[in-house]
């Protein structure tokens, strides 16, 4: 009989699916990265250099599958299963047919459903050990890069609009708030030479020395190199949208605590004005206590003598 | 200085837009010089053009004040300007449980327990839940017998049947908890429930419904006539109900009867006849119906006819008056 509450097995199995669990401020995506049925070598290139760039936060499988059809409505299921269970937020499918040669598909999920999507095509194409240069000077692994956008075709066509976000988001890493300026040794270099074509460059940084405190940049190329051709695109559903872009409310501040180092957390407690001379005095108070005593005893006193005599 | 001038201008002259929170920086109002057909020309330009910017962004990110760090001079960034969506809902809290509900309106607050205990049994400190713990319910040696205790009934097996029956409905009421949270969507992440739990698709009524006896019954009843010899020969089951309507279900007219149109066959036909032409007609006037209400009718007068003699001669029964005195005649 099927349990009616499934609850892992092991601490170790729980803690990585807490991990999955939605969190207020979010660290960084998770990229998946696969292929359908037919890929060329250029293709296999493309897949393996996007996960060589982006080698501790990403997952690639390396069979095929032909059930995945990214445009049609049924053909998502297995891509969100995948999302699913790899915990991936960002997806990179790459195919390759007469019609569509080398074709990726940048995707993106929220709540591990599809949000929004952008096929291009990947022309003049140059993998990245065709770069030579001064080993030393190589991008480490995770390092936060700096983006060049250039074009005015950014702004002014949408389908340019919407890789310009996706390229972000894609290579983007965790937004961090503090930056070691020694660990800044790379830039994503994307140049909009038509209404619907990237010229996408990977440079490594070098810090020259000038004469001011800011250093001299200057580039030099290591990665790939690839020309993408925007050719259909999905963009989020107005109500998904919305959902997806709120952000967490800051975290009120807490008014009236204040902490003492002798006596720890402490706060004022401020008592509304009395108004003691409006208070009426009656007979009940307990400051009376004893003369209200004494009173009854009398009473009861003078009524026994009363009765004495009778 | 004049170099500096130089950059200056040529800075406010483009106007790059820079997120320094992404590291980025843009070029909105860039033409591409070289044609693309020039390849190369085309890179260097674009390298250029992306030294330029990245220029632009480092100008901002290294005037930010440095703290020193370990490893180098660490900066504080800010939020970055363009959003970007998020990956998954934002958290959401959970509904309160059955027994916070109720803890809650009655008062009662969570009190912190130690780890160890010390029992006084042994003699020695143990510790509260698991394994070895204090006053533990099967620990319990000797149950004294009270006077309303039964005879004959095991008090040890009866703590046990206590305990589980405590630990089911412990488990029941935390899937309702479970369930409620997952209406919500505020399941706990490393928690699945199962499907039957929650019905996915349609309503309450879809999901298949236990049958009753009768429905039991009947069916057998109507399976058992589904063999070559109709039942007859098997042996009936107890509580097998016959077939409500046993025999046969249609009724075949006699295949000979006369020459042409039988008497029956014609009966059938006028039924079938009259019933259509009555629907469709637009009299729809019922006649038997018809004359039954007139006749109904003609009763009633009739009896109202032979009253009526009878109220003529209420002259000689005794009037009787009204008692209301009319305010006229007083007057």
């Amino acid at each position: 009989m099927v349990a009616a509450i499934r609850v892992p097995r092991s601490q170790r199995a729980k803690r990585e699916l807490l991990k999955h669990a939605p969190k207020l401020v979010e660290t960084g995506k998770k990229t998946l990265i696969l292929h359908g049925t037919k890929t060329s070598a250029v293709l296999n290139s493309v897949l393996s250099d996007i996960y060589h760039l982006k080698r501790d936060n990403a997952v690639k499988y390396t069979k095929k599958n032909d059930n995945i059809r990214p445009f049609e409505s049924g053909g998502e299921t297995s891509l969100e299963f995948f999302s699913l269970k790899t915990d991936c937020s960002l997806i990179v499918y790459g195919s390759h047919s007469k019609k569509r040669p080398n074709n990726l598909v940048l995707g993106r999920t929220y709540d591990h459903h599809i949000y929004d999507l952008v096929e291009v095509g990947v022309e003049n194409y140059k993998p990245m050990e065709s770069f030579a240069y001064d080993k030393k000077l190589a991008p480490k692994l995770g390092s936060k890069p700096f983006f060049a956008f250039i074009g005015q075709h950014f702004e002014s066509s949408e389908e340019l609009k919407h890789l310009k976000e996706v390229l972000l988001d894609l290579f983007r890493g965790e937004v961090v708030e503090n930056l070691n300026l020694a660990g800044v040794d790379r830039i994503y270099v994307c140049t909009a030479i038509s209404p619907t074509t990237v010229y996408m460059m990977h440079c490594a940084l070098r810090l020259k020395r000038s004469g001011t405190s800011i250093p001299r940049m200057e580039l030099i190329e290591v990665g790939p190199s690839m020309d993408l051709v925007v050719r259909r695109h999905r963009l989020p559903v107005e109500s998904l949208k919305k959902e997806a872009m709120k952000s967490a409310e800051p975290a009120k501040k807490m008014k009236n605590v204040m902490k003492d180092p002798v006596h720890g957390r402490v706060g004022k407690v401020y008592m509304p004005d009395q108004e003691v001379g409006k208070l009426t005095l009656t007979n009940d108070i307990k400051g009376l206590k004893r003369e209200r005593r004494e009173a009854k005893k009398n009473k009861e006193h003078s009524k026994k003598q009363k009765v004495n005599p009778e | 200085m004049a170099e500096e001038a130089a950059a200056t201008t040529a800075a406010a002259a483009s106007n790059y837009e820079v997120d320094l929170g992404n590291l980025m920086a843009y070029d909105p109002s860039h033409h591409l010089a070289a044609a693309p057909s020039n390849r190369e020309a085309m890179r260097e330009e674009c390298l250029q053009k992306a030294t330029e910017l990245a220029q632009a962004v480092a100008d901002v990110l290294f005037a930010l004040p440095p703290n020193e760090a370990r490893d180098g001079p660490l900066v504080r960034l800010p939020p970055p300007n363009t959003r970007l969506p998020r990956e998954k809902h934002l958290p959401r809290p959970k509904p309160p449980t059955k027994w916070e509900q109720f803890a809650k309106m009655k008062g009662i607050t969570k009190r912190k327990k130690n780890k160890r205990e010390w029992d006084e049994q042994t003699q020695s400190w143990k510790r509260t839940y698991g394994y070895d713990r204090v006053n533990d319910d099967r620990d319990i040696p000797i149950i004294e017998a009270k006077a309303t205790d039964e005879p004959g009934v095991d008090p040890f097996a009866q703590r046990k049947e206590e305990k589980k029956k405590r630990v089911e409905k412990q488990e029941k009421n935390r899937l309702e908890n479970l369930k409620k949270a997952a209406k919500v969507g505020a399941l706990p992440s490393h928690i699945q429930l199962a499907a039957k739990a929650l019905p996915i698709t349609g309503t309450k009524a879809d999901l298949p419904k236990k049958s009753k006896k009768e429905d039991l019954e009947n069916v057998a009843g109507m399976a058992s006539t589904a063999t070559a010899s109709g039942g007859k020969f098997d042996e009936k089951l107890p509580g097998e109900k016959p077939p409500k309507h046993a025999g046969k279900h249609r009724k075949f007219l006699p295949v000979v009867e006369g020459k042409g149109i039988g008497n029956l066959e014609k009966q059938q036909y006028d039924k079938v006849l009259n019933s259509i032409l009555a629907k469709n007609s637009e009299d729809q006037l019922d006649v038997g119906r018809a004359i039954t209400m007139y006749k109904v009718k003609k009763e009633k007068q009739r009896s109202k006819d032979k009253d009526r003699p009878s109220k003529s001669n209420n002259k000689l029964k005794p009037q009787k008056k009204g008692f209301k005195k009319s305010s006229k005649k007083n007057a």
